[in-house]
Formats: structure tokens, sequence, C-alpha cells
């Protein structure tokens, strides 16, 4: 069981998240990594909301999160990690390498990117940084719902 | 006080429907406005919201309690005055809605959720 899940989403928790991918894998928690919305009450608040009560939601900064790693990953529940752009991700795998796979589950529009999938938009420097990612053996997909495929990693960048 | 505006943020098609059907049922034109999180990051979400609310007080309304058009919503709140949200968007409460848009935008809320709640029951058989 444990993270069932590590996704990259600049929407963070939403209805694709918590119901599209929460509801099949049976998810009871959600690790939200994110070192603006850690030190910020509101913004918590409102994550919240959008959440079931029977699902916890775990806030972490990224140092956090590579401390608590190995306990989210023993645990008996299923949980869904997120975070919210290409470089948090890069910088929890440095921080947690036990950290093997990266769903890119919607990084959108933004000057600067270019449309990679309809769900996905990189700079050259996002999509150089997730080959690198791969390079280094995290198995990295783009997929937005668990009803379609998943697109491997040199497809879209 | 000049008349409040309402704009009704949510997924996919959902906000320009309810848009139509107010206008089909009331007449009333320009009261309000949709904005889909469709093909939306954060930064373009807000883009679209500042672009819809535009100058003046609004009450915006999201279709459910979580995700990314409330979290827009709520982060746009914040940062203007005269804009209160309310969650959970019907038919019924944009209907009792453009008939009452004289007073503060909290004072619109409250009664939109009141009108909306109201309208939610289940029928004798």
């Amino acid at each position: 069981m444990s993270l069932a899940l590590f996704r990259i989403d600049d929407r963070l928790i939403h209805g694709q998240v918590v119901v599209g991918w929460g509801q099949p894998l049976h998810c009871t928690f959600i690790v939200l990594v994110d070192d603006e919305v850690r030190s910020s009450d509101w913004e918590q608040d409102l994550y919240r909301m959008g959440v079931p009560p029977n699902m916890e939601v775990i806030f972490a900064s990224v140092d956090e999160a590579a401390r608590q790693m190995a306990n989210w990953q023993t645990d008996s529940r299923v949980g869904i990690l997120l975070v919210g752009d290409v470089d948090t991700a890069v910088s929890l795998v440095e921080h947690a390498p036990q950290v093997r796979t990266f769903n890119v589950g919607g990084v959108h529009h933004r000057t600067g990117r270019t449309e990679r999938l309809r769900f996905v938009y990189l700079t050259d420097d996002e999509a150089a940084k997730l080959r690198q990612l791969a390079a280094r053996g995290v198995e990295v997909t783009a997929q937005d719902v668990p009803t379609a495929p998943a697109v491997p990693v040199g497809d879209f960048t | 006080m000049s008349d409040l505006h309402g704009v009704i943020v949510s997924h996919a098609a959902v906000a320009q429907a309810l848009v139509s059907a107010v206008t089909v049922i009331t007449g009333i034109d320009g009261a309000l406005t949709p904005v889909s999180n469709e093909g939306c990051g954060t930064d373009a979400l807000a883009e679209r919201l500042k672009e819809a609310v535009g100058k003046g007080p609004a009450v915006l309304f999201v279709d459910l309690p979580g995700g990314s058009c409330l979290t827009s919503s709520v982060r746009y709140a914040k940062q203007h005055a005269d804009i209160a949200v309310v969650t959970g968007v019907n038919l019924a409460m944009l209907l009792d809605f453009v008939f009452h848009r004289d007073v503060a935008p909290a004072e619109a809320a409250r009664r939109a959720a009141d009108a909306g709640g109201k309208a939610i029951r289940v029928t004798a058989a």
C-alpha cells in the first residue's frame, strides 16, 4: 500500500485528484508538498475544503517530505503525493531518492511554455529536467486521469 | 448602490449553461458572466476571473466547495475588495440573485446560498 501516486499538478488538490484518482486507488490520505502552501494557514484551509472528511491531508515542505517519506511509504493506508511544479518534483527526488515514479498530471500554459500534450505545457528547461529525472531511473509519464493511457516521457518532452 | 455582477466559475461548460438558462427564464441578460476552468492552470484561471469580474463589486458562484475553481476564486477575493464567494452554484440561487443585486456582495452571497439550499429537496413520490 503506502503512496500509490506521485503527481505533478499545478492545481494541487482538485477533482481529478480527489475523485478521478482517489476513488479507484481507495486513497485515504493526500500529501501536498509545497513550501508556500506549508507556510500559509488560509491556503491549507482552502485545500482541505476540497477533500472528503474521510481523507487526511498532510501539508509538508520539501525538507519535511524527505524526512517523512519512509513513514508514508510504509503507511497501511493508500496515499497520493502532490507537487505543483517540475522544480519541486526534482527537488523532492534529490532529497528523497526512494521516489521512483512521477506522474505529470497537469502543467498548464504560462509564458515561455509550449504545448506538449493537451494538459502538459513545459518550457524547454522543464522538459530537460523531466528527461534528466527519467535518466536517473525515475519513471516519468504523463496521464491526467486513470482511464487515459500513460504517455512515456520521451513522447512529450 | 449599483447592481452587483455575478460570475459563475465552473468545470467544463456548466457556467455557460447556467447563464443561458437564467437568460431564458428571466430575460435578464448581462448580470452573469461564465468562467470555465477548462485547460487552465492557476495563473490562467486567475486571468480569466480578473477579466470576467472587471471593475466593481461582484459575487463569484463556484460549482464545488473545493478544487481549482474555488481555490482561484478565494485567492481572487482575498486580493480584491467587495468580492464574495458562494459554492454549490445552482439555477435556483442564480434566479434569486439576478433580481436582488442592489445589496453588498456579502449579503447577496448569503441570500443566494439560502435560496440555493432551499431548492434542494426530495419530492414526494
